[in-house]
Order: structure tokens, then C-alpha cells, then sequence
């Protein structure tokens, strides 16, 4: 697959839509997920990757385009409408029939593949993982099936167009690890990725935003099968902790350590 | 969740702000360049009251052709999140309102009350007792009104009103002259504590509006400042409130009655202090209960938390709740004062909406239905006065006259001298026995009508006058701590902006305060705040500006549930909520899953 001429870097975002992060979340009665009937908003990781690409053009770069896409059902529209007030320019909606299951990373990674097809770009920007799953996996898997390079849990993106590649400083355990890829580069995007905290999304963009078309695509448009590969087969909450005791002196340590047998 | 303890590391990313602090400029609110919109009614707060007078709007636009831009505000980050009640709501405004409402889908008026019953608590016992006819519930129906009220946004966007969650208004636009409203300016962002404009910085917008509708909830900020510069208290009593604090249970199979709808008097609280619990059973084995409590209590020592927490453990409500699990947790003021206290309901360029004009039916604890009525009424007097197309600001007072003419008034009038006979000595026997006259002979046909004559505030007495209270150590998992309860609300406030909740500026105000408030109240609002703002705590080293006799006073506003309790009974009434940035506050949902929401 040919790259595009770097001489304008066309940009691709992918967001998801979560359960907001200052929500307390309650497994459900029948044990099978947790309550969605609370509030939701943007991925915060992926707030992250939208703001990256955003100051990306703000830098300088010449950057020709940022395409925002989701998948989800009808509300996950929302996202990409805040994602548009940010400052993305198009935004596709995957639609997926409600009630149905969330996708895993490998049929997200496999959708969005099948769109950088249909739609090329010189670099995907994700967050680095959903606050829902955890999972961490999508922009990996992105990266493997369209064999491109990936800088993932960045803290910093450098693009030199002339060259054709990207300086990415990653966050690993103990620092950060700076490496040059080849575009085009799969990224995902760590907390300290923004020097400061994503943008508000302004009144007057939200305003604007509503006004621009969301494309709508099914996975079928996309030809690629979302059904789940993994059985969730319980959801519960961690055991309650029980409260400790304190005790007076070492004698009444030792009386406990013996009475739970330890001693 | 190894993301959320990320989350927390947002305060480590303060050191890597690009513009470093000092050279931050401050906000000059005289100087900023603020874009502007031009609609034709604006609307402050996307509760019933305000969505029912932009469907309003939108019916009268289908009907005569003529177009009207609506706009609606709201301070929550989406619709229906800063919202409480209990409820049982009476449908008679929304039959109105939406006479096809039974067959439009998603519609949350699934469980109708079956059966209505008050009850006398002692501490040991739950006695039956006969309730005035107004509390009676046949024909309504017990759901969440977070949940309806975002039913009711999903109608009002389809009809065209643009429901903007998220931005506040944060103050009024008037005229040149000062005599008339003329729109509404939304909260700007990016300010940091010390009023400086960070890079994130953003103006709040303004709303030029030909009709302005404050429907704010009680005691709203707005509506506090346009009661004030338009003197529209100058023939009403001051507004009194009650202060409701609820949970949502999902209890047991067999202890759930679907549809059952519970009051009571007594237990925890003392005769002269007035009060009351409600417990209705709503579909899915929730329990929606709650505790309101009139906030013109003396005793500065109480805390309507701890009451509540306290008559969880009465046996009537502890075999209802054990074996469930709580699922929620609110908190809000509630209007008290009736008829009396309605202020004047228009000033040129708008009008008061709802619960920040003060409708609620006090005996019968439902606003609602009056809410959305008052709603309606101020969108056809709004309609009428933009047709005018005249260049002074509209005229509202239509909607006034027609508000005195509606049912809504036939019904405060009736109930009118129920609560203020509960402010005499007697207390609550006094009260029990003159509305069992009132509200089942008498029918409020009296030549009298009790006043409420002085604040809520104004009722507290000196701690020195008052016994401390002794409440009992929290027994989870019935009753728990504050701050565990507040965990449930989900509230946030994004960090580093300005305290929302202001005191009058300067370290010798907040001396003062402090002076006031720990000297004289025992420090009130440490105990009576439901989130835990507000701390008189000990120094420590050198006493700072605004610290009186070592003391100081904390203010943790991102724990804000914006009740407004503060802002009404604070006894040196010197805190002024106001906006923070919008969407802040709680994300109160009441899984009441009355109705299945389609969620991602």
C-alpha cells in the first residue's frame, strides 16, 4: 500500500466512547458487565490522541486533514461531535446495531484497517488503552495487520516531513524510549502526551460542529466480521476488604499471629 | 484500575503547564471579546420546567408557522444529571403538555403508584396514620426524574430546541439602560484558582435573547441576582426551603412492593423540627428514599446526613433495606414556602420558571407537575411577546396573570397555610393537627394566611443555645460515611478553576466568617454541607490572612453535588454559589432502568 505524498499528512484519530471516568461503576444484577445506564463520554486517552493531532497542525506541521472515527452504537455519534468542536475536520461513524456486544480490539483493529484502506492517511493516532477494557491491544494490532511502523504509550510525537518519519518518545518503566519511525506510523498516545490538558471543546465549535455531516458506515461497508471471539462469563467485584484491627503492644501481636495460626 | 490511578497523576501534569505560572495574565472580565448568538428565547436549565416551555415554544412554532430559535443552557454535563427528586409525579401538566405521551417510545412513566400511606416513627415503631387527601397518589407514577427529564430532552432536540449540556449561565446580559434583561452570558473556562487565564482559556459565550426564562431549580443563582436587581421579593415573603438527602436501594425480591409510595413524620428528628422521609418502590426492585428536612431548623449542631443516616436504622426502613445494595446518593434544597413566597415571576426581557419561581406543593412534596405547567404558560406569554416584534424588552407579564388564573394557583392557594403551621411552638403537633383540619375540611377557605417572615437563615439559633447532637457511629453497610456516600454521585470538578462558592472578597471577610461561623454556630456548615465542602479546620503554624482565633475555613468545592444548601441557611449569609465550569457537579442517572435506555 502506497503512502500518500508527505507533503500534507492526512491524519486519522480513532475514538471510543466510555463510561465517564469519574462515574462509580456497579457490576449489573445478572453478573454479566457492569451498569451502562450512568453517564458516558470520550475515552480520556483518546481526548489525548484528538488533542495530539490537533496540536500536531497547531506545531506547524502541514497537516491536509483529521478524520475522527468511532465505533459504536447510535450515541457514540456524541464523542465524535465533541471530537469535531475540538478540531478534526470529518468524522465517521461505524455504526453498530444497539444492544449489541462491545467489539474486541482485534475486530476494531481489523475495522479500522479495512477504512485506512478505503480512506489513506500517514498516521492513526489512538489512545493507549480504553478505561472500560484496559485492553491496550487495538493500536498494536492495527499496526501488525497493516504492517506499518507503531509508537505506542507516547509521550512525545516529532514529524519530519521531509524524511518521511517520526521521532516518538516512549513512555516504558524508569523513562522514556525515543525512537525514529518510518511513516506511516500507528501512535497511541499516553497521559503526559500533551504538554497541557486537552482543549474544551468552545460553545461557538460545539455549534459548529453539529452542523457537519457524520459519515455512517456498517461493518458490513467495511467487510469485516465484528462478532466477539471471547465468552465473558462473569463479572463481579472484588471481594470487600475487610478492615484491619490495631493492636496495643507487641504482646497483642503476637496473641493474633498465634490465634491465626501464622505463629 | 490501573487506568484510574493514572487518572489521578492528572495533578503530576500541573509541572509540565507550557506557560509557567507567572506569566499568566489575569481574567478582566471588562476586556474580553465574547462571541454572541442571537435567538429568541433563551432558557436557563434543562429541567421540566424549562423543557416544557421550549416544547412549547416548538408546538406553537408547528402551529403558526412563525419560527422561533430556542436555546436551552445547562449546567450539567448532560441532561438530567443534576437532578433529584423523589419521585411520584402528578402527569396533569404533562397530559397537557404531550397528550400522546403513552405512545411515544422510551417514555418512563412505566410504574404507576398503587397504594399511598403515611406513618408516624417513633423510635421503635411505625404507627399508621390518616394523610391529608392531597397526598394521596392515585393516577401518578413513581420513576426517576433524572431519567424523565432526559426523556423529555430527547423530545425537545427533536423538535428542533438546541440543548446545549455543559454550559452554565453564569450571568445576565442587560440593556444599556440596566432596566432589562437582554440574554445571557454562559461560564468562561480556563481560568485557574487565582483568576489568571491559562492557555485553555476560552470566553463564555453570549446568548442575545429577546426572551430570557430562568428555570434554574431551587434557589437558583441567576434567578438569585435577577430577584435582587429587579426588587422582585418586594411583595412576597422570602422563599423558604426544606433540604431533601436521598439514596436509590435495589433491595430484595420479597421485600419489594413495585408501586408502594411511603411518607413519614417523627423519628429521627425532635416535634419542633420539621421533617420527613419519603420511600417509594419503583420497577426493578429500587427503592427510591430520602429525608427532607426544613431548613429553618435551629439547632446548628444538626446534620440532615447524619438524621438520615440515623432513620435508615429504624426497624421500619432496616428491614426494608438489608440485604440490598445502594446504588445512589443526593442530595438538593427544596422550596417550602408556597404561595407566600412566589416573588413577582417577570422583570422586563424574562421571566422565573419552576422551582426558581418556588411552585412546589408542599404537602403533597410534587413541583413537578407545577413546574412544567408554569413552563408552558411562559412560553405562550414568551411566543405573544416576540410576535410583538417591539424594540423594548419583552413584556412577560401575561405570563404572570395567566400563571394566577391556572390550576397551579387554585392548588397553592389550598395548601397555603399547611407548612408556616408548623413554625409554632407546638411544632410539629401544632402542624399535624391544623393541616388535618385545613387540608380535609377546610380546604385552605380561610380569610388568613400564615406568613413566612423570616429566613431560613435567620431561624439558627446559637450554638450556646443548643444542645450538641450525639449521633451514632456509622454501621456500614446500612449507614455509611459521607464521603463514601459521596463517591456514589459521581461528581467532578475539573481542577484549578476559581472556587465557585464565593465569600465577599478580601481576608477580613473571610475572618469574619470564620469569627461568625465557629464562635457563634459551632461551625454549621461543616456538619450540615451533604459533600463535605466546606472544613473549619485547626491551623497549623503561623495563623494566614482570614484565619480567626487559629481557625480557618476550607473550602473543597470539586466535592460541590450543588445542592445550594450553603447559599441558604450559611447564618452570616456571605456564600454566593455561583457557576462553576459547566459540566462539572454530579452525574446523577438513577439507574431507575424504568425504561431500557440504549446505551453503548
Amino acid at each position: 500500500m502506497r503512502p500518500t505524498a508527505i507533503r500534507q499528512l492526512k491524519v486519522l484519530v480513532a475514538v471510543k466512547r466510555t463510561i465517564d471516568y469519574a462515574v462509580k461503576i456497579r457490576v449489573n444484577p445478572s453478573q454479566t458487565g457492569v451498569d451502562t445506564n450512568v453517564k458516558h463520554s470520550m475515552n480520556p486517552f483518546d481526548e489525548i490522541a484528538v488533542e495530539e493531532a490537533v496540536k500536531l497542525r497547531e506545531r506547524g506541521v502541514n497537516v491536509e486533514s483529521i478524520r475522527v472515527i468511532t465505533l459504536g452504537q447510535t450515541k457514540a455519534s456524541e464523542i465524535l461531535r465533541t471530537a469535531l468542536a475540538m478540531g478534526a475536520d470529518h468524522a465517521t461513524h461505524v455504526e453498530l446495531p444497539d444492544g449489541a456486544d462491545m467489539p474486541e480490539p482485534l475486530g476494531v483493529a481489523k475495522a479500522l484497517a479495512a477504512y485506512v484502506k478505503r480512506e489513506p492517511v500517514d498516521i492513526v493516532i489512538l489512545g493507549k488503552q480504553a478505561i472500560d477494557d484496559d485492553a491496550g491491544q487495538t493500536g498494536q494490532m492495527l499496526a501488525g495487520l497493516l504492517g506499518w511502523s507503531q509508537g505506542t504509550f507516547a509521550s512525545k510525537l516529532d514529524v519530519d516531513e521531509a524524511s518521511k518519519t517520526a521521532v516518538v518518545v516512549r513512555e516504558i518503566d524508569g523513562g522514556g524510549e525515543e525512537i525514529r519511525c518510518k511513516l506511516p506510523l500507528v501512535l497511541t498516545t499516553d497521559l503526559r502526551c500533551n504538554v497541557t490538558v486537552p482543549r474544551y471543546a468552545s460553545l461557538p465549535n460545539i455549534m459548529k460542529a453539529r452542523k457537519k455531516p457524520i459519515e455512517k458506515l456498517t461493518a458490513q461497508d467495511l467487510g469485516v466480521d465484528l462478532s466477539p471471539r471471547l465468552e465473558t462469563i462473569k463479572v463481579s467485584e472484588p471481594p470487600k476488604r475487610v478492615g484491619g484491627g490495631k493492636v496495643e503492644n507487641v504482646d497483642q501481636l503476637v496473641e493474633k499471629l498465634k490465634a491465626a495460626g501464622v505463629v | 484500575m490501573l487506568s484510574r490511578r493514572c487518572l489521578r497523576l492528572h495533578g503530576v501534569r500541573r509541572l509540565h503547564a507550557s506557560r509557567a505560572l507567572r506569566q499568566r495574565e489575569p481574567f478582566d472580565a471588562s476586556k474580553v471579546e465574547r462571541m454572541a448568538e442571537e435567538v429568541d428565547v433563551c432558557i436557563v436549565g434543562a429541567g421540566p420546567a424549562g423543557l416544557s416551555a421550549a416544547i412549547r415554544l416548538k408546538q406553537l412554532e408547528q402551529e403558526s408557522g412563525r419560527e422561533i430559535r430556542v436555546v436551552v443552557l445547562e449546567k450539567a454535563s448532560e441532561v438530567g444529571a443534576h437532578i433529584v427528586s423523589g419521585a411520584a409525579i402528578e402527569p396533569r401538566a404533562l397530559n397537557e403538555l404531550l397528550p400522546d405521551w403513552q405512545s411515544r417510545p422510551g417514555h418512563p412513566l412505566t410504574q404507576p403508584a398503587t397504594s399511598s400511606s403515611m406513618l408516624f416513627l417513633t423510635r421503635t415503631r411505625a404507627i399508621p396514620m390518616p394523610h391529608p387527601p392531597q397526598m394521596g397518589n392515585k393516577g401518578n407514577y413513581v420513576l426517576s426524574l433524572s431519567q424523565f427529564v432526559s426523556w423529555l430532552g430527547g423530545i425537545a432536540e427533536e423538535m428542533g430546541v438546541e440543548v446545549y449540556p455543559g454550559f452554565a449561565g453564569a450571568s445576565l446580559l442587560y440593556n444599556e439602560q440596566g432596566d432589562g434583561v437582554r440574554g445571557v452570558v454562559t461560564n468562561d473556562v480556563g481560568l485557574d484558582r487565582q483568576m489568571r487565564m491559562k492557555d485553555s482559556f476560552e470566553p463564555g459565550m453570549e446568548f442575545v435573547a429577546k426572551v430570557t426564562l430562568l428555570a434554574e431549580g431551587a434557589h437558583g443563582s441567576l434567578t438569585k441576582t435577577a430577584v435582587k436587581n429587579f426588587n422582585l421579593r418586594a411583595n412576597a415573603d422570602p422563599q423558604t426551603y426544606g433540604f431533601g438527602v436521598k439514596e436509590v436501594w435495589r433491595i430484595p425480591e420479597d421485600k419489594w412492593v413495585p408501586g408502594k409510595v411511603v411518607h413519614t413524620l417523627g423519628y429521627p428528628v425532635d416535634y419542633k423540627t420539621y421533617a420527613g422521609s419519603f420511600l417509594y418502590h419503583m420497577a426493578d426492585r429500587l427503592v427510591h428514599l430520602g429525608l427532607v428536612v426544613g431548613l429553618d431548623y435551629a439547632n446548628p449542631y444538626m446534620s440532615p446526613y447524619r438524621e438520615f443516616q440515623k432513620l435508615k436504622h429504624h426497624p421500619y426502613f432496616a428491614d426494608i433495606l438489608s440485604g440490598g445494595e445502594r446504588i445512589a446518593y443526593a442530595a438538593r434544597v427544596l422550596n417550602e414556602g408556597g404561595l407566600q413566597s412566589i416573588p413577582k415571576l417577570h422583570f422586563p426581557g424574562g421571566a422565573l420558571l419552576g422551582c426558581s419561581a418556588g411552585f412546589l406543593n408542599v404537602p403533597k412534596i410534587k413541583g413537578t407537575h407545577n413546574a412544567m405547567k408554569s413552563g408552558m404558560v411562559a412560553a405562550e406569554a414568551a411566543f405573544e411577546a416576540i410576535k410583538q416584534e417591539s424594540e423594548s424588552p419583552a413584556d412577560m407579564t401575561a405570563y404572570e396573570d395567566n400563571m394566577k388564573k391556572s390550576w397551579v394557583w387554585d392548588e397553592l392557594r389550598e395548601v397555603r397555610n399547611i407548612r408556616p403551621s408548623f413554625n409554632t411552638p407546638l411544632g410539629i403537633w401544632g402542624g399535624m393537627a391544623y393541616s388535618g383540619v385545613d387540608s380535609m375540611l377546610l380546604k385552605g377557605r380561610v380569610p388568613w394566611t400564615f406568613r413566612n417572615k423570616i429566613s431560613d437563615a435567620a431561624h439558627t439559633k446559637r450554638a450556646s443555645e443548643c444542645k450538641p447532637i450525639d449521633y451514632p457511629p456509622f454501621q456500614p453497610p446500612l449507614s455509611t460515611d459521607l464521603l463514601t456516600s459521596l463517591a456514589l454521585t459521581g461528581t467532578n470538578h475539573a481542577e484549578d478553576q476559581p472556587v465557585h462558592l464565593r465569600l465577599p472578597p478580601g481576608p477580613e471577610a473571610h475572618k469574619a466568617h470564620v469569627q461568625k461561623n465557629v464562635g457563634e454556630y459551632g461551625g454549621l456548615l461543616g456538619r450540615a454541607c451533604p459533600a463535605g465542602v466546606y472544613e473549619y479546620v485547626e491551623e497549623e503554624g503561623k495563623p494566614s490572612e482570614g484565619s480567626w482565633e487559629g481557625k480557618k475555613l476550607v473550602i473543597n468545592s470539586q466535592n460541590c453535588i450543588h445542592c445550594k444548601l450553603c447559599d441558604v441557611k450559611v447564618p452570616t449569609q456571605d456564600i454566593t454559589w455561583t457557576v462553576p465550569e459547566g459540566g462539572g457537579g454530579p452525574k446523577y442517572s438513577a439507574s431507575a432502568s424504568a425504561f431500557q435506555r440504549i446505551t453503548a
